[in-house]
Order: C-alpha cells, then structure tokens, then sequence
C-alpha cells in the first residue's frame, strides 16, 4: 500500500485555507473545522498540559470529551478540552500547568 | 466560545432547530440561538444524537410528536458516524465508514423532520417535575461547556441515547502522550483528519481494535500489531447468536482482510504490559497472556512505535439515567447497563433508552432500539397501544432481540480476565486526573478495608477528579474487590452525581430555577 498516504488523501479533502494558530508562541497551521487537540496532532504535538503533582506531560487521550486529560489554556483561559474547542484563526494555546481555577463541580 | 460568526454551519443548525418551536432566545451578548425555555414541553426530548436518538428522533417526528434531539458534539452522527467538519472539505467520508450510505440516509430524513436539533448542549441533569410529571432536561451549552451558559428543554417523554465511552485497563506508561484510547484515536481521525503518529500499535480487547486498526493503517499509519487480549475461539461458544448475525460477520470479515492487505499481524492471548519512552511513547512491550489474563513471564517482546491506541472495551454512558434511580443490569463483560423493558423503557416511567446505553452492541442495534423506542413512546403519549402491536414494531423487536444475543455473546468473549492486574505494579497511576497509583488504591482496599468504588474513591481521591472516574472507574473497582468473593468483577454501577462537571453558579441556581439569560 501507498506509504505516504495522509487521512486528507483517504477522503479526499479539499480543506478550505489553512490558517495559523500559536503553541507556546510558536506558529502552528491548522485547518477549518479541526479541534484545537487536531491542529497540535497535525503539528506532532502530543501534549500541552502538565499534571498538578507529578508535573508529567499530557494531551489528548480519549478524543471525545470524556476524561479531560487534553485540558488547555486557549487565549488566556484555562481548562479548555482542546478535543472540543474548535481551532480558530490567531489563537494562543499554551501549556497549562497544573490546576486551573473554574471551580466546577464534579 | 459557542459558534461565532466565522462558523456559520453551526449557527446554522442551532437556528434552524429552534425556529419552528419558537423556543429560541439569544444567548447573553451574542447572536447566537439556543432553546432554552421553551413554553411548551415537547413531546420528546431526545439526548444524543448517534443512530439511535437519530432513529429515535425520525420515528416519533413520523408519528406526529414534537421533538428535541440534544447532543454535545456539534455534528449528528453519534461516535460510529462521527466525521470531519464541512471545513475539512472531505469529498470521501465514506471511507471511513461502511455503511455511510445508510447514515446520510437517515441524517437527510432527521433533516426533512423538522425536528429540533440542538448542537452544542451538554446535558447535565435531568429532573422531573412533581405535579404534571413533565421533564426537565438541564444542558451546558457551547462546544465543551466551558462558558457554562445554561438552556433547558422540557419534554413529556425523554429519550436517552447517550451512547458509550471506553473502558480503560492501566498498565505501566499509559500516561505518557501517545498512548490514547483505540476509539478516541479512531475519533480523532474521523473528525479531525490527523493521526497521534506513524506507526501505532493497537491493543485492548474487542472488535473495535480491529475496525480502528484497519482505518489507522487505511490513513496511512504503519500497524505493526494489532494485540489483543482474548482470543476469538470466545465467539465460537455461542454458534447460535453467531450464525444470527451475519452483518456481523462480514464486517469482521473485511476488517480481517484489511488488515491482511497492510500486513498487520494480530497477536491474541496478549497485552501491552509496559510502555516505553519518556515525554513521549518510544515502543511497548508486548507480553503472552494466560487465560485469565496474567501475563506469562519470559515471553516480553518489545515492538518499536510513536503511538499506542488503547482500548478495552466499552462502557455504556447512564449516569443521567441512575441519578434518576432506573435499574442497571450487570453486562456479559462486566460493565453496568441500562435494565430495559421489551419496549425499551428503563425502570422510571416515561423514561426510555436505546443504542449503547442497553449495552454494547454496534450501530444497526442503536438504530432498531431508537426506532422501537419511539414506537413506545408514541403509543403512550397518544394513547395508542396499538402501535406497540405492529407488524414493524414486532419486526423490530425480533431483530433486537438477535443482535442482543449477538452482542452479549461478544462482550462474552472479550470480558477481561481477573488476572489483568498482576501487570500492574504499584506505582502506575490508574487515576490520571488525581495522579492516584495502584499502590495507593490496594493499600485502601488492603489495610485500610475499602471494598468498592466509592470507599476507595473517598480514602484517595481516585475517580473524584475531572473525568468523575471515567477513566479509572474499572481498574478501581477491579482493584478493590480484589480481596473480595466476587474477584476482580466490578461491583457496583458507578452514580455520578453529574454527567458533565458543572460550574457552582449553575448549580448555586438548582436545576429547578437554572439561571437562563
Ligand atoms: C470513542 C468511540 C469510538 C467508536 N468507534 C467505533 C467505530 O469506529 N466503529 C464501530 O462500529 N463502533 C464504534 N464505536 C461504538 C459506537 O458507540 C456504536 O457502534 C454506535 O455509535 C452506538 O450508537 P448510539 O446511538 O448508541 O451512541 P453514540 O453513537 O455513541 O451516540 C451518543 C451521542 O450522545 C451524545 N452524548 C452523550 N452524553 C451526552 C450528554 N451528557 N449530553 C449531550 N450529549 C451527549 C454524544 O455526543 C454522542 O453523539 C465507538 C465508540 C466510542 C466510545
Ligand atoms: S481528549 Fe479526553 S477530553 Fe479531550
């Protein structure tokens, strides 16, 4: 089988133009409609959270909201499921570090 | 922040749901629309929006019921159905789907129904009210909820069609990046077109692995192994529910053949007992299983790899369904699902079920369970009992009745072995939100005397993180009972006493008065 084949190849994606978004402040390309979580795997990075005791690094784990492990800091706002979050032009991921405050019951 | 301008099929979709109910009000500073309270109940609410909220969602709308489908994801399509957005431009989903026909078939008529579509609405409760029985649906509105903008829905009948998530069996290195659960790789694909890596090996037990391995190798990955825990001969035990379902066995058939083409060797009677690397997945080591699932020692086999898409399984999503107290059944492969009546309706009155929330048992199963669903709550909120009696409703019942056997026989044949634990030593984490280790947990279950879930969860904090124990809920309830007679079966359904973590303003209002805009 074909080594080099992508997943835009196997449907046949036709995206629309890519923009960029930012990670850490270094420039990532994203496309529409992909997740925040899509655009960082696109770019080969695997995590953008560290934990709030051990300090490991984290991302993505289930892909559909559920556990909370690929929680982000987008534009300034902590606690992001970048699995969720849509990539829009201009945006700022960066590294969340330990806990962020929202406060939400669980 | 819930759909802008700049995604205008999402606004598209929430306004053209809410319109003909007139139950649309602006959000607090925003143009967008959501149903948040409405004067009249529905009919049905409907929540989730895989093929059996959509089955269900299109067959009381043909029945004459007004109808609500609420759903998290911003798209139809549940998790089988799941797929990129517009933007992405895929002139081919069907390539990640066999039966994508039959979907758009059903999403064209959900569509023509003129049934309420509200995207974005994490449903968080729901509760019912005393005097008329009327119900309330609380939902968190927003892509992942986090603005926190609550809408309500009230219903004379509710739907839940909330689908499943993935169990999950720790083993030392399941934290690092690059190790994701086998359906959320599959997930992440679907919608997102991206990969977690080139060459990913895929392990677990169940026939996901296979479907998720031969679209991973279809988009391009390298598959060095597919492994998995159980072996097959499981499926030759029940030859009667086999031989039933033969979609079933084609489908295994072709993904049997895909994985031939792209070379893919599948290991059974084994598992991943360590990954390798250290900020990211280097290779697995991959090690023979006896039949009750301890790894045999000596036979450790490192493979190289970038990714490890994981699974065991899954788990059906009811916690909306047991905050309200409806009966559960213990499932052939050790989960908790819904205990349902011939007509799909739990234990609560008025209140149904179908797809995965009954149990593990693939998309056709969540099609015919919405369709007979809503065949029921017709004929209760019409007064027509006699719909109960077609010829189609009989139909249905027959062929899910089939394809339960089938399933059952299945989760059967994939229930993880008592002996799973010996691969964990006692510093793996098993509860990734809490950073609570095996070690921690068996010394609550050991000296401490903890029995169960909850006990444990109390004495160290695991499963009381973010994913409320969605993650790490198996592992500890295996652990837990460990010391006791029933071994390392979970024991008891998991209550959560939310479905989606919520922000204490929310809750400060109570679901009865949510703080609507
Ligand atoms: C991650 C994952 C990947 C899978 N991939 C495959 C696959 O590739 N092939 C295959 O055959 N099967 C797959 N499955 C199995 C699949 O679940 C079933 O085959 C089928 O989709 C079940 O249909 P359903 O209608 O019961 O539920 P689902 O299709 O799971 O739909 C449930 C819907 O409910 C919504 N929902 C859940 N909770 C809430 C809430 N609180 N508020 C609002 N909305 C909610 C979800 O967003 C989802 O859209 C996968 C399962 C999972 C968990
Ligand atoms: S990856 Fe699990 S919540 Fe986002």
């Amino acid at each position: 089988m074909a080594r080099d084949r992508t997943p835009a190849d196997l449907v046949g994606a036709d995206p629309g133009p890519p923009f960029e978004i930012t990670f850490d402040g270094r420039p990532v390309t994203a496309l529409p409609g992909q997740s925040v979580a899509a655009a960082l795997w696109g770019a080969g990075i695997l995590a953008w959270r560290t934990t709030r005791n051990g300090g490991r690094p984290r991302g993505a784990f289930c892909g559909i909201g559920q556990c909370y492990d690929c929680l982000a800091t987008v534009n300034g706002e902590p606690n992001r499921r970048a699995c969720l979050v849509p990539a829009r032009p201009g945006d700022a991921i960066t590294t969340q570090e330990g806990h962020g405050h929202a406060g939400l019951a669980v | 922040m819930p759909g802008s301008p700049s995604e205008p099929y999402e606004a598209r979709e929430r306004c053209e749901a809410c319109e003909p109910y007139e139950a649309c009000e602006p959000y607090e500073g925003s143009q967008q629309h959501v149903a948040s309270a409405p004067s009249e109940p529905y009919d049905l609410a409907v929540i989730g929006a895989g093929p059996a909220g959509l089955a269900g969602a299109v067959t009381a709308r043909t029945l004459g019921l007004s109808v609500a489908l609420l759903d998290a994801a911003p798209r139809t399509g549940g998790q089988y159905f799941r797929h990129p957005a517009p933007g992405l431009g895929a002139a081919r989903p069907q390539a990640l789907h066999h039966d994508w026909a039959e979907f758009t078939a059903l999403r064209r008529r959900f569509e023509e129904s003129e049934a309420a579509h509200l995207a974005h609405h994490h449903v968080w409760t729901v509760t019912r009210q005393d005097d008329d029985g009327t119900w309330t649906v609380h939902a968190l509105t927003g892509p992942d909820a986090a603005s926190g903008t609550p809408a309500r829905v009230r219903a004379r009948a509710v739907l839940l069609a909330t689908g499943a998530y993935e169990r999950q069996l720790p083993f030392p290195g399941w934290t690092l990046p690059g190790v994701v659960g086998a359906g959320g790789a599959q997930a992440m694909l679907k919608a997102g077109l991206v990969l977690p890596g080139r060459r990913i090996v895929v392990a677990g037990s169940g026939p996901l692995l296979l479907a998720v391995a031969s679209s991973l190798a279809a988009a391009g990955a390298r598959v060095p192994a597919v492994v998995e825990a159980s072996g097959y001969l499981g499926y030759a035990r029940s030859p009667r529910a086999l031989a039933t379902s033969p979609h079933k066995l084609l489908e295994a058939a072709v993904h049997g053949s895909a994985l031939l083409r792209h070379r893919t060797p599948l290991r059974t009677r084994s598992a991943v007992t360590e990954v390798h690397g250290t900020d990211r997945v280097e290779a697995v080591t991959v090690s023979r299983l006896d039949r009750a699932w301890r790894p045999v020692p000596g036979t450790g086999r490192r493979i190289a790899c970038d990714a490890l898409a994981v699974g065991h399984g899954l788990v059906p999503q009811i916690e909306l369904a047991t905050g309200l107290g409806c009966a559960t059944r213990h499932t052939p492969d050790g989960t908790h699902a819904l205990a349902l009546d011939a007509l799909q309706e739990t234990s609560v009155p008025g209140l149904w079920a179908a797809g995965e929330t009954g149990g593990t048992g693939g998309w056709q199963l969540a099609r015919t369970e919405g369709e007979l669903a809503a065949i029921a709550v017709a004929a209760r909120l019409r007064g027509l009992p006699a719909l109960t009696r077609s010829r189609r409703a009989r139909d249905l019942a027959r062929r899910r009745d089939r394809m339960r056997a089938f399933a059952d026989a299945m989760a059967a044949a994939h229930a993880p072995g008592p002996g799973w634990t010996s691969w964990l030593p006692d510093d793996t984490e098993v509860c990734r939100c809490e950073e609570v280790t095996a070690g921690g947990i068996r010394e609550a279950a050991g000296e401490l005397g903890a029995r169960d879930a909850r006990t444990v969860k109390l004495l160290t904090r695991a499963g009381m993180g973010w994913c409320q124990g969605r993650m790490c809920g198996a592992a500890v309830a295996c652990l837990a009972a460990s010391g006791t007679a029933q071994g390392t079966v979970p024991p008891s359904a998991e209550r959560r006493p939310l479905a989606v973590p919520v922000p204490l303003g929310t809750l400060a209002t109570g679901p009865e008065e949510p703080g609507t805009t």
